[in-house]
């Protein structure tokens, strides 16, 4: 996901140094596979290799992981250094795995439309799944996730989906159907907002016109910005990161809402996924080829994986983690959404990347919000 | 962001080099001048015109496929804009700022003209209110409108109504009313300060009234400080996109969201770049033309 965080970076300087140093330090460390090799197929990895002479470097969203992880994972794996970097969104994220030169980043965390991409241009390690026994933690779902089935190159940290939140007290009757949120009810009128980010912007109107989430036929865009034009006047705003709050204040009485952030907590606060269908989204941890410290990477996702860290995420930014054991852990409050189950969520079409279509849904955002 | 604009020169006062001082103290003069300049200039050309070198540069290449400068010549960038979804866009962008900019005169001429006309105790502190907003946060001050404005907000309560005044074009006008109201009102205020009141008692005395004084006398010699006003309230106006984010509700697009959007969202620094060399071309031209018309006035 691209919520907002604080944009942060460390100085590249660091993590090239860093680099630097670790390369020096583990230089024959895949001696037995050799560079050439390792572009085309996976790396031998060695089960057994001194991890002591590794560190990677790992970016991550600000406030996404433990503060304390990274001197944790150093104990734990007995690696010589993990050090974090912070993106704020995906696309600054690949921005800096994509750029030119060695960015000496291990390990990413992304949403899977963006593991996706990156496989495809060949940028990321195979997941070697014996140097991760903590798989095994996973729901056997979140192996059936459509950007990467099998998780053959990226393991997911977090899912969730999309739905419509309201109040319950000020609407008639609870919403069941996109068409509710595109088309309110009186009481509602001018009081709905939906996302302005392109992908979540179209999907209320391509679900409830029976279409793919991630179609890129230029007919069905044309449909679903007709949709979304007929919705405009009805909605007080578009917002991508207020909505519980004008929820809460009344201001709003329905709103497109990520499971996570829908104050489902609250007295008079419901949440539906509608008939139609909605989203799955997941943000995942993936391994970079050009790692050198590939042993210690797969450990650090192996230990990540481990309920009592793991479980972290679902406590403290309330996203449901794919994790069985962690989720066990959990101790869900009333009318929380983290009880959405692995099978519901799996009702929901992933968003999978759709390379240079994806300018269309950029175009569709700005034609929707430049109408009057 | 008003930096942009030049203030009138302050009239007279230039020292000349009259009756030919002594080539050493013209080198002393030339030295401390520098001296002066120095810092003010580094600064600019560090921090104004080497980004502007790299948005120009920018804008004649292509994007990434994930963000980022593929070098790679085109003039896509610039063919793009002439779509009429971005011209669009422009042209709300320059009606809306066009509106604020008219409503601010409206406003800020009669409150210049009556602060001119305090006794100087309440001169001070009338400019003192007029300027007080800017001590507050930018985004502190939206906040306060949108909590006045909004649906279940203070002035729908008071009035037992239920008007809906947030997240219109309305509430943009407002907002950038309300950010840019003082700088019509002070160089409108230093206008009509420095004019002569006998030019005006010389009207009357020639049988004018009131109204064909202003209109003939007091209006034309305040010209300047009219355009000067505008273009303060016109050019951040017209750039901006944190007041149709805040107040709009992202129903309308400036092309201040677009250049944002472009940059944040998007990655598409090329097609950013070429939006803002857009924006700076059509302020450039405003500027150009006030500072023609200043010179005549």
């Amino acid at each position: 996901m691209f919520r907002t965080r604080v944009p942060r970076r460390l100085p590249a300087a660091l993590a090239v140094a860093g680099l630097a140093l670790a390369a020096a330090a583990c230089g024959g460390q895949s001696s037995g596979s050799g560079g050439a090799q390792a572009t085309a197929t996976a790396a031998q990895l060695d089960a057994k290799a001194d991890l002591s002479k590794q560190r990677i470097t790992v970016t991550v969203w600000d406030g996404y992981t433990p503060k304390e992880l990274p001197e944790r994972a150093k104990a734990e794996l007995g690696v010589q250094e993990v050090k974090i970097t912070l993106h704020d969104t995906n696309e600054k994220a690949m921005a800096k795995l994509t750029a030119p030169g060695d960015h000496g980043i291990d390990v990413a965390f992304v949403s899977g439309q963006y593991a996706q991409a990156l496989a495809e241009q060949g940028m990321l390690e195979p997941i070697h799944p014996e140097l991760i026994p903590n798989l095994a933690n996973l729901y056997p779902e979140a192996t059936q996730l459509s950007y990467d089935k099998g998780n053959k190159f990226s393991v997911p940290y977090t899912w969730g989906t999309t739905g419509i939140c309201y109040r319950k007290d000020l609407l008639k009757s609870p919403p069941q159907s996109w068409n509710d949120l595109l088309n309110p009810p009186a009481e509602a009128d001018k009081k709905v907002t939906m996302m302005t980010t392109e992908r979540w912007l179209a999907l209320p109107a391509l679900k409830a016109l029976g279409l793919s989430v991630n179609t890129d036929k230029d007919e069905d865009i044309a449909k679903v910005k007709e949709l979304l034009l007929k919705a405009k006047p009805h909605l007080l705003g578009y917002d991508d990161l207020t909505f519980g709050e004008k929820l809460k204040s009344g201001e709003a009485v329905m709103v497109e809402a990520w499971d996570g952030w829908c104050p489902t907590t609250e007295k008079n606060i419901g949440w539906v996924v509608p008939k139609e269908g909605s989203d799955l989204w997941v943000d995942t941890m993936v391994i970079m080829k050009s790692s050198k410290n590939k042993e210690a990477a797969h450990a650090f996702i192996n230990y990540v994986l481990s309920p009592e860290i793991h479980s972290w995420a679902a406590e403290n930014i309330g996203y449901k983690v794919p994790n069985k054991a962690a989720m066990d852990r959990v101790e869900i409050p009333e009318g929380s959404l983290l009880g959405i189950s692995p099978a519901e969520l799996l009702q929901g079409e992933s968003i999978i990347d759709l390379g240079e279509a994806s300018t269309k849904y950029t175009r569709l955002a700005t034609e929707v919000a430049a109408q009057k | 962001m008003t930096s942009t604009s030049t203030r009138p020169a302050p009239p007279g006062g230039r020292p000349g080099p009259a009756g030919g001082a002594p080539a050493a103290a013209r080198r002393s003069r030339r030295l401390a001048a520098s001296a002066f300049l120095g810092p003010g200039l580094t600064y600019l050309l560090v921090f104004l015109l080497i980004p502007l070198a790299l948005v120009f540069a920018h804008s004649v290449f292509r994007r990434g496929r994930f963000g980022g400068v593929v070098y790679e010549f085109t003039t896509e960038n610039f063919t793009r804009l002439i779509d009429p979804l971005y011209l669009g866009v422009v042209v709300d962008s320059l009606k809306l700022a066009t509106i604020a900019t008219v409503i601010a005169l409206l406003v800020g001429y009669p409150t210049a003209y009556a602060i001119a006309h305090l006794p100087p105790r309440w001169k001070t502190v009338a400019l003192v209110a007029i300027v007080l907003p800017f001590l507050t946060s930018f985004i502190i001050r939206m906040f306060a409108l949108i909590i006045l404005m909004s649906g279940p907000g203070l002035i729908n309560r008071l009035l037992g109504a239920e008007l809906e005044m947030l997240y219109t074009d309305g509430a943009i006008v407002t907002g950038l009313l309300y950010a840019y109201l003082p700088l019509m009102v002070l160089p409108l205020y230093s206008a009509i300060e420095r004019l002569d009141p006998q030019l005006r008692e010389a009207s009357a005395n020639l049988g004018a009234s009131a109204f064909t004084t202003f209109r003939r006398v007091t209006f034309p010699l305040t010209l300047p400080g009219v355009m000067t006003g505008c273009m303060f309230v016109f050019v951040p106006s017209f750039g901006n996109f944190a007041v149709p984010e805040l107040l709009g509700g992202g129903k309308s697009l400036m092309v201040g969201n677009l250049v944002q959007t472009a940059f944040l969202r998007e990655r598409d620094y090329p097609f950013g770049s070429a939006l803002a060399l857009t924006l700076i071309a059509v302020l450039l031209v405003l500027l150009v033309v006030q500072a023609k018309a200043a010179r005549h006035g």
